[in-house]
């Protein structure tokens, strides 16, 4: 009896535990869709934090500016140079400007973009938020009858989701310009020439793809920045898993949505 | 300082508490508590850490929903009452935290006209300078207007956070462990401070804490949070008129240490 049952225990145990796991997970599906929707019902409602908005937008978008700058350029440099042998072997180093810009356009710049301001922008909303969570900061903005969550998660994700399509289109720009100048290193290939090359093969539905992309990867690192941040517990432990959850969770539904995007975008071609 | 005395209205309850229960998991944290707080009072919650002491004021600001029982503020009905109507019922109450809990990105200043200008529509500039220069003069920390949370020591912390709540001239206070973590100049300082509010705002106040030097000093009525339930309510001296096993040594830890 006593070996049946000490084969038979563990099973009900782990089965509990797996079960405990599935409702948690389905509960944090809850919560997120919750607080997405909390978002959408707040953000049209009065008052207007514009000048919080506009902090939020420098604060997300002109302090990413060096970081976007650099990456931007190497990507487009580095892109160019690893792209050349290939060409060369079939003879087709003219294509290398159309192959740079539809690289960049329709898919480095919105991702490279996405990928930076998930680790820069999203951890520093996390860790930002879950403080103010820890601290009863965010307690005292509700006890003093202000809205914390408008002032602190709408701003902030509005800031995300104007100026990540803003900062995706300046990293192109930079991008194209480290690959041109690439380009007119080994090939000669004046501005003219490149630009004119580079833009021919991109029609209207790749610029406004890639528009798109860049603002839902916006709002994607703002809600997930804000979500870990606002809903952050356990002390300063909890302001390191928010912040870490906040880069993590975000690039992991970057990718996914680039590859619904790319898919949508294909049915329109 | 010695306490003035305070003008206590016994015919009008500010805070009326019948039948509270709360409870996290499985741990009942507040077993059905009844308490009233009248107008002008300085009402002194006594207890040990992790008695429900701040769960209590978390749940009369509306931070926390009750399990049971009804928890009613200046006539409003806290755990039925719509948010709207919560937000407006908050601008009336202050509450100051156990760690200040000032915002760490704003200056003092802006620390202090954040609830006033969101509170408070059509409010001009030159107002808003003229209460936040009250407010901290009220406080005595007119010199740190321009300084960060950063840069306060913690007893000038507790003093912005009260100076933050008595912006909006709130008509009850609710102070989370305001002597927590401080010196006993500092303490006694604060104390002086919470009768200052008292007198000077005429408020009703809820002090939690389980310094008995802060709850002599400031408390009108003293109430002493064991197991769950308000066990013992009065003034000081009869609270402490006991040989209660779990009341006794509270006492004497704290003024025979």
């Amino acid at each position: 009896m006593d070996s049946v049952n000490n084969t038979t225990s563990p099973v009900p145990s782990r089965v509990k535990k797996m079960r405990t796991k599935l409702a948690a997970f389905f509960l944090m599906l809850y919560r997120v869709y919750a607080f997405v929707m909390r978002f959408f019902k707040e953000v049209f409602l009065p008052p207007y934090e514009f000048k919080e908005v506009i902090r939020q937008c420098y604060e997300t978008g002109v302090r990413s500016f060096t970081l976007i700058t650099l990456t931007g350029f190497i990507v487009g440099v580095i892109f160019t140079k690893q792209s050349r042998p290939s060409l060369t072997d079939f003879g087709a180093t003219s294509w290398l400007p159309s192959l740079v810009s539809i690289a960049i356009m329709k898919a480095l710049a919105p991702l490279v973009t996405a990928l930076i301001a998930a680790g820069k922008v999203g951890s520093s909303i996390g860790a930002e938020l879950g403080s103010m969570r820890v601290t009863e900061q965010i307690d005292a903005m509700e006890v003093s009858g202000t809205k914390p969550f408008k002032f602190l998660v709408c701003t902030r994700v509005i800031a995300t989701t104007i100026t990540i399509p803003l900062l995706a289109t300046y990293t192109a720009f930079i991008a194209l310009l480290g690959g041109y100048l690439n380009v007119s290193q080994n090939e000669g290939t004046t501005y003219a020439v490149f630009m004119d090359q580079a833009f021919e093969p991109l029609t209207f539905v790749d610029f406004w793809a890639s528009l798109i992309k860049a603002i839902v990867f916006g709002f994607t690192i703002g809600i997930v920045g804000c979500y870990q941040g606002y809903n952050s517990t356990k002390g300063t432990e909890g302001v390191g898993k928010a912040a870490n959850g906040a880069v993590v969770t975000a690039m992991f539904l970057v990718f996914i949505e680039e590859v619904l995007i790319v898919q949508i975008a294909g049915w329109f071609r | 300082m010695e306490k003035q005395k305070a003008h206590i209205d016994k015919n009008n309850t500010v805070i009326k508490i019948r039948g509270v229960e709360k409870s996290f998991a499985d741990y009942d944290v507040l077993r059905g508590i009844d308490l009233d707080l009248y107008q002008g009072e300085n009402l002194v919650v006594l207890g040990r850490s992790g008695t429900g002491k701040s769960v209590l004021i978390k749940l009369i600001s509306g931070l926390l929903t009750t399990d049971e029982g009804t928890i009613e503020v200046l006539g409003n009905e806290v755990t039925t009452i719509s948010e709207r109507a919560l937000e407006d019922l908050r601008i009336r109450i202050g509450f100051s935290f156990q760690n200040s809990a000032l915002y760490d990105s704003m200056t003092v200043r802006k620390n202090l006209e954040f609830p006033l200008v969101r509170n408070r529509k059509g409010i001009t500039r030159k107002e808003i300078n003229t209460a936040v220069e009250t407010v901290l003069d009220a406080v005595g920390l007119s010199q740190t207007i321009n300084q960060m949370p950063a840069e306060l020591s913690g007893g000038q912390r507790k003093r912005i956070g009260i100076a933050r709540t008595l912006i909006l001239n709130p008509e009850i206070m609710l102070y989370d462990e305001p002597t927590a973590g401080l010196d006993p100049i500092t303490c006694i300082e604060i104390n002086d401070l919470i009768n200052e509010v008292q007198q000077r705002y005429h408020t009703s106040s809820i002090i939690i804490t389980h310094d008995l030097t802060c709850a002599k000093m400031t408390g009108d009525r003293i109430a002493m949070l064991l197991d769950g339930q308000f066990q013992r309510v009065g003034t000081f001296d009869e609270v402490f008129a006991t040989n209660d096993a779990r009341v006794k040594p509270f006492y004497d830890y704290n003024f025979i240490q």
